[in-house]
């Protein structure tokens, strides 16, 4: 008991670690690896997937931003995104204009959605101290020009990031970022699968902050605290509860407040499967760190993708492969967590919906902003909706 | 006091009889089988390559704004709203999708289920979703171009390859589907065909730079840029294309422009309200402000700065204009650059951003966009909002006084400057 109290304390401590870092609008982490050897340089990436090994084998610090939360009040990024578009592009250019980018020295967008490729364009103009580039993710996974295409593209940013860092990149640092970033995808997937077999072992919320952690924190320091955490939490001695399995889906890109993934476990929900800042969980298996390291990656992210609403691969719909994940984590339900006004999320609602109940799966929708949400409701719907399951 | 100056010479008629027949083929198409239909997106739509199969486009955004214009664009919204899909996704797949699930055609003729669904993916991630969405309801074949973004000033020699590469699996695809062999002669004429198509449609987007203009380069533009999709690789399209170049050059020639005076001159940013497009119309007209340019005529293809399709080297041609000229797959910076253009070159006095609330594409940063026209170049810009096929987010009273205070506001300075300058 005794012997509990203390591992639960130390992993109290590497959580409240995790929360402030991504809490802290001013990064301080960020400017602290900076400071320790001057000269270095931090590249942001907005979600959900950037090829990070790039940014690392030249030298730099990976940051994944997502958004501010409720930690930032708009001034100037309502007048110049309006209505309809979703919190994270609003808080990103926010932060920017706000100074809190600073650390960073540049920043890299993706082909996600039509708001996210406008915003990497506005911040363009409003910030053209910063590299700022974007990034052509494929939607054509099927032609044999894919990889070599994605490859030329990577190139073509990597040639950027030397001449930003000043650091020429051999294959070989890119093979060993790969191995790094592999280690740590691993780690995160045995983090997941422990979830999904002793969910009592590790709440959602725990394991989502020691995830997103890696968003800030160097890759080397970021996987010994995963690895430390996963020896913890297998020794822990908790009760099951009584709760029943969902797989949480729609929170890919702009991320649910903490206080709202406890509140659905709470509610009675085990957490099994999410796609919570679903780019460092990107790749089902290993890319592999041999042969030309750049090809390798591009051939990954065509062919070792996990599904996502920002990722089109029609040689495999989306819906199937959310039955097959619910179903491999023995899910008794679905719960979709769409940040309001990602269009993404609301259009895949559709068909994931009629899979599901095509399989006969229950689900529910919830929709959150990272700013607010009304507390109340959404606990009331998920009891609810637990209710209905349990005593069906 | 409100003038209704639409331009109705010969091309209004032949532009309906051409729309006409191409929804006859569709119909013929779903009865028969025969011929082959290939849905596609308007913008940087590859219709020459359909040609080398003797295949007919099928564009659900026709449809949708055809719905729309007609005024029955709400009830397949709430159709596909039942079925899940969200108030903020994009109307215009809702109608389409609605349409669907209610068979409802815009012209009551039928409709055939597409030989392939072909996503031509520029720019629009909606696009991606919408024909994910199709081919899942009704099981036709997909294929997705992808089309690499407008990331660097200039498209690279990768994304080229890239594109070519994908145009000639389409033809593989397009080969087994139909059972028929790629006439690859018939492709280079339909390559041609659309270098002149497009060269006349150029020449006539340039005779809105004289003042008066002899058309509305939104309003108008619109009613010619069926043709411009449908039968611009046809000699049908040329043939389209020369008539409507010559009525407007005669009128032009005459000074005859929209209103009896030409008062005001505009550069149109967003697609128009279709389910209000009159109603939105005289909001101008009651100004006498003529459109000079508008980017939404672009999103088909962006001629007026000198892209020409080329027979001498048609996959390439047919593949740089998917990539870079068309305003979709043009980055926001880019289009900000085409506007300022228009403005100095057509010789506006304004822009006015229309903020579509269905169209992140077009939509998501246009304050930036409003804040770089007043602040950093200092010109008079109006910012309404409303939606291109969603009936409940048009608010009229609000954007009639809107405009007519820009207007108000438009005719102090000119009346200011004027007396400054006596
Ligand atoms: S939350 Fe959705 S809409 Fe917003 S940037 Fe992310 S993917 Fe795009
Ligand atoms: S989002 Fe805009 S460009 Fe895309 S399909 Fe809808 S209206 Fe068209």
């Amino acid at each position: 008991m005794i012997m509990n109290t203390v591992l639960d304390s130390k992993m109290e401590r590497t959580f409240d670690k995790c929360r402030e870092l991504l809490e802290d609008l001013q990064f301080t982490a960020v400017r602290e690896w900076k400071r320790a050897q001057p000269g270095r340089k931090a590249v942001a990436y907005f979600p959900v997937y950037a090829p990070v090994e790039l940014i690392h084998a030249a030298g730099m610090l990976p940051v994944g931003l997502s958004g501010a939360g409720d930690r930032l009040d708009l001034q100037y990024a309502d007048a110049r995104f309006g209505s309809f578009i979703c919190s994270i592009v609003k808080t990103t250019l926010e932060m920017g204009m706000t100074e809190h980018l600073q650390p960073f020295d540049g920043f890299l967008f993706s082909s996600i959605c039509d708001s996210a490729r406008n915003l990497c364009f506005v911040m363009k103009r409003n910030f053209p101290q910063m590299y700022i580039d974007f990034i052509h993710l494929p939607h054509n996974p099927s032609s044999p020009a894919t990889p070599p295409f994605l490859a030329a593209e990577y190139r073509r940013i990597l040639t950027c990031l030397e001449q930003l860092s000043g650091h020429k990149v051999s294959d070989d640092d890119l093979r060993n970022s790969i191995s790094l970033y592999n280690r740590n995808r691993a780690l995160i997937r045995e983090l997941y699968a422990l979830r999904a077999t002793e969910p009592q072992l590790v709440r959602a919320w725990e394991s989502y902050l020691l995830v997103r952690a890696g968003n800030l924190l160097p890759v080397e320091e970021h996987t010994k605290m995963l690895e430390d955490a996963l020896q913890e939490l297998r020794t822990r001695a908790l009760k099951k509860r009584d709760s029943i399995r969902v797989v949480v889906e729609g929170s890919f890109c702009e991320q649910p407040p903490l206080v709202l993934i406890r509140m659905v476990e709470e509610a009675g929900c085990y957490i099994v499967g999410d796609d919570f800042t679903l780019g460092q969980t990107w790749f089902e298996t290993d890319v592999p760190a041999t042969g030309d390291p750049i090809l390798e990656l591009a051939d990954s992210y065509v062919n070792r993708s996990v599904y996502s609403s920002v990722r089109h691969d029609f040689r495999k719909p989306r819906w199937t492969a959310l039955v097959e994940k619910v179903k491999a984590t023995r899910a008794d339900a679905v719960l979709f967590l769409i940040a309001k006004f990602c269009e993404p999320a609301y259009f895949d609602y559709v068909p994931y919906k009629q899979e599901l109940e095509r399989a006969g799966i229950p689900h529910l929708q919830l929709e959150f902003e990272e700013k607010l949400f009304t507390f109340d409701r959404v606990r009331t719907e998920v009891e609810t909706f637990v209710e209905s399951l349990v005593f069906d | 006091m409100s003038e209704k100056t639409e331009y109705r010479g010969s091309i209004h008629q032949s532009q309906k009889d051409l729309m006409l027949n191409w929804y006859e083929q569709l119909d013929r198409a779903a009865t028969t089988g025969d011929p082959p239909t290939v849905s596609m997106m308007i913008s940087g739509n590859c219709v020459e390559l359909l040609e080398g199969f003797g295949a007919v486009p099928l564009y659900p955004e026709v449809n949708a704004l055809q719905l729309a214009i007609r005024h029955q664009s709400l009830d397949p919204i709430l159709a596909a709203e039942d079925l899940g899909y969200a108030a903020d996704n994009c109307a215009y797949v809702k109608a389409d999708i609605g349409c669907m699930l209610k068979g409802i055609t815009p012209t009551g003729g039928k409709l055939p289920t597409p030989t392939l669904i072909l996503c031509n993916f520029v720019g629009c991630n909606t696009y991606l979703k919408w024909f994910e969405h199709t081919a899942k309801l009704t099981g036709a074949p997909l294929y997705v171009i992808d089309v690499p973004f407008m990331r660097t000033d200039e498209p690279r020699k990768e994304d080229v390859e890239y594109v070519v590469r994908q145009l000639k699996e389409t033809v593989e695809k397009l080969e087994q589907l139909t059972r028929r062999k790629f006439d690859y002669d018939r492709f280079r004429q339909a390559v041609d065909c659309s270098r002149r198509s497009e060269d006349l449609w150029s020449q006539i987007k340039h005779l809105a730079r004289s003042t008066p203009s002899p058309f509305d380069a939104y309003f108008d533009a619109i009613t010619l840029m069926g043709p411009l999709y449908v039968y611009r690789a046809k000699p049908e399209g040329v043939e389209f294309f020369e008539t409507a170049l010559a009525e407007l050059q005669a009128k032009r020639d005459a000074g005859h422009g929209v209103y009896e005076r030409e008062h005001y001159r505009l550069v149109m940013e967003g697609p128009p309200p279709y389910p209000y497009f009159r109603t939105f119309r005289d909001m101008f007209a009651k100004w006498q402000a003529c459109a000079v340019a508008s980017t939404y005529s672009t999103v088909g293809g962006l001629w007026e700065f000198g892209f020409r399709h080329d027979p001498d080297h048609p996959f390439e041609s047919v593949a740089l204009h998917m990539i870079e000229q068309n305003v979709t797959n043009r980055n926001y910076l880019q289009r900000y650059e085409q506007i300022r253009r228009y403005v100095e070159e057509w010789n506006a006095d304004g822009v006015i951003i229309h903020f579509v609330k269905s169209c992140r594409l077009f939509s998501a940063g246009q304050g930036d966009m409003r804040d770089y026209f007043t602040k950093q170049l200092g010109i008079p810009t109006l910012y309404i909002e409303s939606d291109l096929e969603d009936p409940r987010y048009f608010a009229e009273a609000q954007t009639k006084n809107r405009i007519d205070a820009f207007f108000e506001a438009l005719e102090h300075s000119k009346a200011t400057a004027l007396r400054g300058s006596a």
